[in-house]
């Protein structure tokens, strides 16, 4: 690593040095060893914040005057598949959502059950990675409530979430994961309704996951299955999210 | 306190404040690239609680360049893991070094600043003697001037924990548990845009502190910040 350091630092001067250090950070980025202590930020953020935040505390909510004047879509705008397509044909009246996994009582349910049963609405910030905020207003029920009717066995530590939209070419499917804090955290809805009106296929219809205290990449949209879990090395590939096994974003994104 | 002497050498910066000087400046260097590629992500600040592709920027950005940015190529989700595992090494040292330095007394025998110095005339004495090149007061060498000290307080109680304030508030974790941040700083754009500028004073600063440091003489100085011991100038006296 010095020598790589010393030799770009004395052939080009400040500037090229100082981009020298920065191609060395590229390597160290690539080295193995280095790569597990910068990625054990992420444990350690999530453990300091879960150490000053109550499990309950709630992400602002705003008043109706404060929403973004327009909210913008974001990653898939439209599954576009077949079976995707042919739900959306018939407003999603076929669409149907399986919780399962290890619950003591599986459950199968339409959109009209779903948007029959009390529903909460919020109007909170939106988060993307990328550094952007919106402000948006959405209704749907408690995840916890449905979590509570299928009853989770003891050995449940996650709750995963299939989607019907999908990546590198068709062939690995959306989903996410959050762990059952946030699960049952009083503002982690299943979204059916946004800005008062139904889901948009651009932000996820005909259902999407709001989980407010972490960024957008959570908030899976086109949720079709929703499933406990022990673990999450069996999922996807193991990282507990598809931007997590394809881009190395972090778990939490809490941050 | 009677600072140490030796052969025309006075002992200037204690262990604490040489470790955090060089932890910080490879930290500080490491933010500030990584923190540019994730700006590359969306290169527009805004004021207030929201701000996206339909709202107004006060500033746009086109993409930084490679050289600039950890990594060099685009990947936002390393640039996030170098940024936010780096912060803690910067947040924690930060608090760390200003426990400390409250203990052994640095910040109230270096860099408390008397009401005498921050006088127009000595401000402007003190203006008039950088332009000459001359950096310390021949009585007492060992001292910053008012100027080092201005300059060193608004890096050390300022400018970080505003870094740090509003890089929490960025946070929406962080926001439920402490939401009187977005209050503080006036939303989460509005904390975005003001870490950039934040970053960028950082980066004033370095420039203004490494071209003093080439003219006040590199060599004694790096030397000092090392090992703690800094050589007096010829013709200046302890």
């Amino acid at each position: 690593m010095s020598r790589l350091f010393t030799r770009r630092g004395v052939t080009t001067g400040l500037i090229a040095g100082a981009g020298g250090l920065l191609s060395g950070c590229d390597a160290l980025g690539r080295n193995e060893t280095f790569r597990k202590i910068l990625y054990s930020g992420d444990d350690a953020n999530r453990t300091l914040q879960r150490l000053v935040s109550d499990r309950n505390a709630l992400a602002r909510e705003y008043a109706a005057p404060e929403m973004s004047p327009r909210f913008r879509t974001n990653g898939t705008r439209n599954p576009n598949t077949d079976a995707y397509n042919a739900l959306a044909a018939n407003d999603f009246a076929d669409w149907r959502l399986n919780i399962g996994g290890l619950v003591e009582r599986p459950l199968n349910i339409g959109i009209d059950r779903l948007r029959s049963l009390p529903a909460r609405t919020q109007i909170t910030r939106h988060d993307c990675v990328e550094g952007w905020s919106a402000i948006g207003k959405w209704t749907g029920p408690r995840l916890s409530m449905l979590l509570d009717a299928a009853r989770l066995k003891p050995e449940a530590r996650y709750i995963v979430f299939h989607c019907a939209d999908r990546y590198r070419g068709g062939t690995v499917p959306y989903y996410e994961s959050i762990d059952l804090i946030d699960a049952f955290h009083p503002q982690t809805i299943l979204a059916w309704a946004m800005n008062d009106a139904p889901l948009s296929v651009g932000h996820g219809a005909p259902v999407r996951l709001r989980v407010e205290r972490q960024l957008g990449y959570k908030h899976a949209k086109y949720v079709m299955g929703i499933e406990a879990v022990a673990s999450l090395a069996g999922i996807g590939g193991g990282k507990g999210g598809l931007w997590e096994d394809i881009a190395g974003y972090d778990w939490y994104a809490g941050i | 306190m009677e600072r140490q002497k030796r052969d025309g050498k006075i002992y200037r910066h204690r262990l604490p404040t040489r470790v955090w000087h060089w932890v910080s400046a490879v930290t500080i260097f490491v933010m500030l690239g990584s923190g540019l590629m994730i700006l590359n992500a969306h290169p527009h600040l805004y004021w207030g609680q929201y701000g996206a592709n339909y709202d107004h920027p006060w500033i746009s950005f086109s993409r930084f360049p490679g050289w600039a940015t950890i990594p060099s190529t685009y990947n936002l989700a390393l640039a996030r893991r170098w940024h936010l595992t780096f912060a803690l090494l910067l947040a924690f040292g930060l608090l760390l070094f200003m426990l400390v330095s409250l203990i052994n007394r640095h910040f109230q025998r270096d860099l408390r600043i008397r009401a005498h110095e921050v006088a127009p005339r000595h401000l402007w004495h003190d203006m008039k003697q950088h332009l000459a090149f001359r950096f310390h007061d021949p009585a007492n060498p060992g001292a910053f001037n008012i100027l080092q000290k201005l300059s060193y307080a608004a890096v050390i109680f300022v400018l970080l924990p505003v870094l740090i304030g509003t890089g929490l508030t960025m946070s929406p974790g962080i926001d439920a548990a402490w939401p009187w941040l977005l209050d503080l700083f006036g939303g989460r754009q509005s904390a975005r845009s003001i870490h950039f500028i934040a970053a960028a004073l950082i980066v004033l600063f370095i420039i203004v502190h490494l071209t003093l440091v080439i003219l006040a003489g590199p060599i004694r100085e790096v030397r000092a910040m090392i090992t703690g011991w800094w050589k007096i100038p010829e013709g200046e006296d302890a």
